[in-house]
């Protein structure tokens, strides 16, 4: 990561977009103060609610956890403790974040249940994670992750697991618990598909930098840059006639250990100029609050 | 759809696949069985890409490796290049062997990490002792060219030191190492990032050109089938739902489940009408699967007719083949 500023607004929800190896599960651990070890080095600021907590120790931005923020990861099945029925695995936060009793939290996590969706919660709470299929298990995490009603949710691709019908089943659950909790989310994806229609404002990440960052509809009806227009155009699509040759990024992410001068994307750009190969361009922000990081943006500067 | 039926069949096209009735069954605890492919049918003409179609648990990946008697079945016929292979002694099937390949969804452990890529690649080459050792290593040489990666580079780096596109490049080289007929891929760009899935998709398209292959396309994402696919397949807990070509299938589904896969599709456009959930829950249990139509618990256009009989598969376009008794 290299100096990226995000801003979630409260009850918004932020889409963060990129590759494998762009930098967007390295920001998200790092935002909830995850990262921590003898080979991390990180500074910067991340600010909770008003509160400073980049640079606390581990055991203070632990206190911000399920209140306050709390994370769905990609992969249902490693998520959960496979040898702990979903019941107690559930009540377990409500019990430490919200001092609830026992008998209190099993009915919470019951209610929990409902509200994710699953049929029969009460059957649901005394199964194992292994009795339940993939889509289920995504839902007890997602169950997990708002036990406490936090106010930021980060969903590390929440549905990259998932068949395409249970993606869109969870998609509209997310999208619906944030409307009725009034929470903010961070929905982290190598898929701009899965953003359309589910965030307000979108980021991209290449390279661990901030390449381009808009309301989602501006970015999708004006995008500046040229990486999200590749990224966007290597998306099959049923709109276009089959068997023809499907639009593609040449070449990969740069080595991190290794960056070359200039900007990151230069070397698969459609567009390049001598001038992208020697510096990294700013990040600009245009007139309009649309900000992107090129020399010779889609569409002109303005 | 649950359906069953063979009016899909083409006999009098000369295929160089055909698959009729074929059943895989799997033990459960008990004396249960699960059927996970339970009467399917199809055929594939020389050239084509057939691509199989349906979410987790729907048979597909077991259909790709029956088919290829990677696993055993317990009913029907798969006559490949007019031979049942399902009747075939091991010897004679073994023989057969390197006309018929496989692509698995995991390229990284698919890939021995202990090999060499020239060696994984050759590996093939020398088990049927094609060629002396330095036609193998200049065949390598091509492969490895072909799927686009630098020869001289990667012949003596091991799998760990590529990413997940490049390994399953490997993947590629090594099962076309034997100039296959039949290739099948088993969700081959699912695990990949979807700028790398067109790459993959681009060089799948170039070497069925460039092989002469046909295929079998197995994936749960109906997009991605889109592009490399000639015909379509869609399964539904061990059934035929539907048949037909790319363009209509997307165009004009007239299965219920094909429909509500097709719009469970999230569209890159924050400005397309938003779909509410096309489907609810999820597919049942094929230890006990629901009786007549097996789509008729999650299906919008239910009627008693659908629990009672099994729809089968009747032409409604030509080449279009739906099981259904009331299609969209």
């Amino acid at each position: 990561m290299r100096g990226v500023d995000i801003d979630v607004q409260a009850a918004s929800s932020m889409g963060i977009v990129g590759e494998s190896g762009s930098g967007k599960t390295v920001m998200c651990r790092a935002a909830m103060g995850l990262l921590r070890g003898g080979n991390v080095r990180s500074s910067g600021s991340v600010v909770f609610d008003g509160d400073e907590i980049g640079n606390l120790p581990s055991a203070d931005v632990r206190k911000y956890f399920g209140t306050g923020m709390a994370m769905i990861f990609q992969d249902p099945m490693t998520a959960l403790n496979p040898v702990r029925r979903i019941g107690s695995q559930l009540a377990e936060s409500l019990v430490i974040r919200l001092g609830m009793n026992k008998k209190a939290a099993r009915d919470r996590a019951a209610e929990l249940l409902a509200l994710v969706r699953i049929p029969d919660p009460e059957a649901t709470l005394r199964k194992f994670p292994g009795q339940l299929s993939g889509g289920m298990r995504q839902r007890v995490v997602i169950a997990t992750a708002i036990a406490c009603k936090p106010k930021l949710l980060f969903a590390d691709e929440p549905t990259t697991a998932l068949d395409v019908t249970v993606q869109a089943q969870i998609l509209e659950l997310l999208s619906d618990l944030r409307r009725d909790l009034n929470m903010a989310m961070a929905l982290v994806t190598h898929d701009l598909g899965v953003v359309a229609n589910h965030t307000d404002y979108v980021t991209v990440l290449y390279a661990g930098l901030v390449v381009e960052q808009a309301p989602t509809t501006k970015l999708f009806t004006s995008m500046r840059m040229p990486y999200t227009e590749a990224l966007l155009k290597s998306i099959p699509r049923l709109d276009q006639p089959s068997g023809g040759r499907m639009p593609m990024i040449g070449g990969r992410l740069p080595d991190p250990t290794n960056p070359e001068p200039g900007c990151p994307f230069a070397p698969r750009c459609p567009y390049v100029q001598d001038r992208c190969r020697s510096e990294v361009p700013p990040l600009t922000t245009a007139a309009d609050g649309h900000v992107y990081r090129c020399f010779y943006p889609i569409g002109g500067h303005g | 759809m649950a359906g069953s039926g063979k009016a899909h069949l083409r006999p009098s096209s000369d295929p160089i696949l055909s698959v009729e009735d074929l059943v895989v069954e799997f033990k459960a605890a008990g004396r249960e069985s699960i059927k996970a492919v339970s009467g399917i049918s199809f055929d594939l003409i020389r050239g084509e890409t057939l691509a199989v179609v349906g979410e987790s648990g729907c048979g597909k990946s077991t259909l790709g490796k029956a088919i290829l008697r990677l696993i055993p079945s317990s009913g029907g016929s798969v006559s490949f290049e007019g031979r049942d292979l399902l009747a075939l002694p091991d010897d004679e099937l073994r023989q057969m062997r390197p006309a018929m390949q496989m692509i698995f969804q995991d390229p990284v452990s698919s890939l021995d990490p202990r090999f060499s890529v020239a060696r994984l690649v050759e590996e093939p080459l020398a088990i049927w002792a094609r060629g002396t050792v330095e036609e193998r290593s200049k065949r390598v040489d091509e492969l490895l060219e072909a799927v686009g990666l630098d020869a001289h580079l990667v012949r003596d780096r091991k799998p760990y030191e590529f990413s997940g596109g490049q390994c399953q490049r490997i993947s590629i080289a090594r099962s076309l190492a034997l100039e296959p007929m039949l290739l099948v891929c088993d969700e081959p760009v699912s695990a990949l990032d979807v700028s790398v899935q067109a790459q993959i998709l681009n060089l799948l398209q170039d070497m069925k050109e460039r092989y002469g292959l046909t295929m079998v396309f197995i994936s749960h994402d109906l997009a991605v089938v889109k592009a490399v696919s000639t015909r379509i397949m869609v399964m539904y807990l061990g059934k035929v739902c539907e048949v037909a070509g790319p363009d209509t299938i997307y165009a004009q589904p007239r299965h219920h489940y094909t429909h509500a896969l097709v719009s469970s599709i999230p569209l890159p456009d924050p400005n397309a009408p938003r779909v509410r959930t096309a489907i609810e829950g999820e597919p049942p249990s094929p230890a006990n699967p629901p009786s007549g139509c097996r789509f008729r618990t999650r299906c919008p256009a239910a009627t008693d007719e659908c629990a009672v009989e099994e729809p089968q598969l009747t032409e409604v376009a030509p080449g279009h083949f739906v099981a259904c008794h009331h299609p969209r």
